[in-house]
């Protein structure tokens, strides 16, 4: 965004992003951190967030930082290396990259590029400081992964051969924006919070600086942390309680997702009634009958049993809803996919994305 | 009403919770799973079936959330295990009650006291203020899975339960449980901690070789070389306490190879879930750990499995059309909804089961609402306890 607004108009007319971004309560941001209570849907929720940004002809960047795979398993591709590879296409020309974040190999990549030592890394492999830092200090994976995803927001065109210059400042970004699937809403404040917790090991020196700078763009307005919640209660307390621990860390929230809703199928009075056990079964048999199924009063017994059940599941989610708008960041609704998530439906998640104005 | 079940291809032994819990030789219970699948309730609603059906139970839990405190009527739990206060008459069972108690770990305090047990008082001060320790029994990874599993050791070594029942930390994976505490206990006596603890020029560089200087030159550039003498400080004082700290971990982790500790691979009816659930069930089997059984948590059930989703939604149009049964319409479309998901999780279900043929599996329905007391623990437990008969025969397990 910010090469598009200092006048590259030529490489964002080319990419067709330029009117689009500047729409959407998300303009500006470039880092989009997804967390949530595990099982709400983060990775599908992420996808289809990258999808929705880049239709129209941008380019984004999926980071997956916890080693799942869980990209290469929704786009129904092989394993990701440690390498961006593209995963899909976006309605209207964009493109969808996606990157499995290793812990060892940014930290390998981190020793070259901060001191030119790739035969440091070996050595320090040989004494177990690598396996240290990746698995067992606390941060230090954390700054590698996230350094990794703030170094791709912050990467332009031919940094290469340009870095340092004046022109290298001014060149376009790689990627319009970048979409983190994040670790869960139980640890996402600790995670982000990257300098406070490398403090306890490193209070000086370059992994504290590096962990600084990781910090400033994540502290920045760039970056926008969501929320991905169920109408359930135990999803939804999570996701109030890691925005409020966001929010006091001074980090920016964007939307709050609200993830698997079903639509409704009844009307509020048939709920209220069958919620207090007073469905009118006879209405329901002589519907049965005239759509000609055998056993009609057998069925009506039946299908009351999974209405009452589900009018008291509706009742306690209408609570939850209610609860979870108070929240003063937007909300979105993405619908539940009976099936199971399939690539078609990441884009019409995207869709529903875009036409809530997360994209 | 006495259906008979729908037709499946692959049946999974049934998973006899009851069985398990009510065997006194039984000591341990193991609760694994990936985050969100219910871990937690499923301990503590196993922990409540077994005291119910006469048990002496502690159930340790990793999960801060108060609700599940309150669910038990305790306002919050804490490291030490606090009695709840359980209704007369096993809930129903017939039997005499046991007990159950319950806490929540604090891995600081947990390994504080450790220290402070074998350490003397002076050498004990000395590494609980040191800022590695700090930094070690607070927020490093694989402390808390360590923890657990020394919490463990020392709950078994006190006698005062006949049944542990303990649920994981919420980690990457599930097999971080097995995997991390051998992680601490390699690092903690590894070469990285004698490199860096070693004076310079001793005999202990020589015997290492050349690349010690570069690392600990390396090392003091990247994080700084205060950290090095707060590292060298740090394990003079804890080498001296514990010696062979490796060897300590080992032994931990082999107590959950004893055959009377017996593990529960937890999971959702989502691909996610059950995928790592098929990575623990094998990392179980080379590790030669016992595994009870799998429980797959929050399935839905109809009652009208006879009536399929096409049929369903062809009805529903049939009707639609006429225009005057919207109820009718409405509930085939729900009932449609209810199918298709089914035959999904099914579809699942069996995917697990034909890679794993011999794991019992025991299925719990979805709940319209949260647990939030006894009873609503109690009402999982039954699910576990009855679980085969009860989806076998798809009465009255609807939900959703």
């Amino acid at each position: 965004m910010r090469g598009i607004e200092r006048g590259h108009d030529c490489d964002s007319r080319l990419r067709g992003v330029s009117a689009r971004e500047s729409e959407g309560d998300g303009a500006g941001v470039r880092l989009h951190v997804v967390t949530g209570k595990g099982g709400t849907g983060k990775t599908t929720v992420a996808a289809s967030l990258a999808l929705a940004l880049a239709s129209g002809g941008g380019r984004v960047l999926l980071v997956e930082v916890e080693g799942r795979q869980g990209f290469a398993q929704l786009f129904g591709c092989p394993p990701l290396p440690y390498e961006e590879r593209k995963v899909a296409d976006a309605p209207g020309g964009g493109e969808v990259l996606a990157l499995a974040v290793d812990a060892e190999a940014a930290l390998m990549e981190y020793l070259e590029l901060f001191y030119g030592m790739r035969r440091a890394g070996t050595i320090l492999s040989r004494f177990g400081a690598v396996d240290f830092a990746t698995t067992i200090a606390p941060g230090l994976r954390d700054v590698l992964v996230t350094g990794k995803a703030t170094e791709a927001v912050r990467r332009r065109a031919g940094a290469d051969r340009r870095r340092g210059t004046r022109e290298a400042a001014r060149a376009p970004f790689v990627y319009d924006a970048v979409v983190m699937d994040a670790p869960p809403t139980g640890r996402i404040a600790q995670f982000l919070n990257v300098n406070s917790e490398v403090a306890g090991l490193a209070r000086v020196g370059p992994i504290r600086n590096h962990a600084d700078k990781v910090m400033e763009t994540i502290r920045s307005p760039e970056t926008a942390v969501h929320c991905v919640s169920l109408l359930e209660e135990m999803p939804a307390q999570e996701s109030l309680d890691g925005i409020a621990e966001l929010t006091e860390i001074g980090l920016n929230v964007g939307s709050l997702v609200v993830n698997m809703v079903r639509e409704p199928l009844f009307d509020a009075r048939t709920l209220e009634a069958a919620a207090a056990g007073e469905l009118d079964t006879e209405v329901l048999t002589r519907g049965l009958k005239a759509a000609m199924l055998d056993q009609p009063e057998e069925r009506s017994r039946q299908l009351a049993t999974e209405i009452v059940e589900h009018a008291r599941r509706v009742q306690a989610e209408t609570k939850i809803r209610r609860w979870l708008s108070a929240v003063e960041h937007p909300m979105r609704e993405l619908p539940l996919t009976s099936d199971g998530i399939t690539v078609e439906s990441l884009y019409e998640l995207a869709g529903r994305l875009r036409e809530q104005g997360m994209a | 009403m006495t259906a008979p079940h729908p037709p499946r291809s692959a049946e999974p032994p049934e998973f006899d919770v009851d069985a398990l819990l009510d065997d006194p030789e039984t000591r341990t219970v193991v609760c694994c799973g990936s985050g969100g699948v219910g871990k937690t309730t499923s301990a503590a609603a196993l922990g409540l079936r077994a005291a119910e059906r006469g048990r002496e139970v502690v159930v340790i839990t990793v999960d801060p959330a108060r609700r599940l405190a309150q669910s038990m009527g305790l306002h919050t739990l804490d490291n030490t295990p606090r009695p709840v206060d359980l209704p007369q008459a096993g809930g129903g069972t017939g039997r005499s009650p046991g007990a159950l108690y319950a806490m929540m770990l604090d891995m600081k305090r947990t390994f504080d006291e450790i220290v402070e047990a074998h350490a003397d008082p002076e050498r004990a001060r000395q590494i609980l203020a040191n800022p590695f320790y700090q930094s070690l029994s607070s927020s490093f990874s694989g402390t808390q899975e360590y923890m657990a599993m020394e919490k463990l050791g020392q709950l078994r070594q006190s006698g005062d339960w006949d049944l542990i029942i303990v649920d994981t930390p919420p980690s990457r994976s599930a097999l971080d449980f097995l995997d991390a505490p051998k992680r601490l206990g390699r690092f903690l006596d590894g070469r990285l901690l004698k490199v860096l603890s070693a004076p310079a020029k001793t005999g202990a560089f020589r015997l290492i070789g050349a690349g010690v200087g570069v690392v600990t030159n390396l090392i003091s550039k990247i994080v700084g070389a205060q950290l090095l003498t707060e590292v060298r400080t740090f394990v003079t004082a804890f080498d001296a306490v514990f010696g062979d700290f490796q060897e300590r971990a080992e032994r931990t982790y082999r107590l959950l190879q004893a055959p009377d500790t017996a593990f529960i691979v937890v999971a959702a009816p989502d691909p996610d879930a059950l995928r790592e659930a098929a990575f623990f069930i094998e990392r179980l089997g080379t590790d030669h750990m016992p595994l009870a059984g799998v429980v797959v948590n929050r399935t839905h059930r109809t009652a009208t499995w006879d009536l399929s989703t096409e049929q369903s939604l062809a009805a529903a149009n049939a009707v639609e059309e006429s225009g005057d049964h919207p109820l009718a319409a409405a509930a085939l479309r729900l009932h449609a909804e209810r199918a298709r998901v089914q035959a999904r999780e099914i579809r699942l279900r069996e995917r697990l089961t034909a890679a794993h043929p011999a794991v019992p599996i025991v299925e719990v329905p979805a709940r319209a609402e949260d647990v939030n007391n006894l009873e609503g623990l109690r009402e999982i437990g039954e699910a576990l306890g009855n679980g085969g008969s009860r989806w076998r025969g798809g009465d009255s397990d609807v939900s959703g």
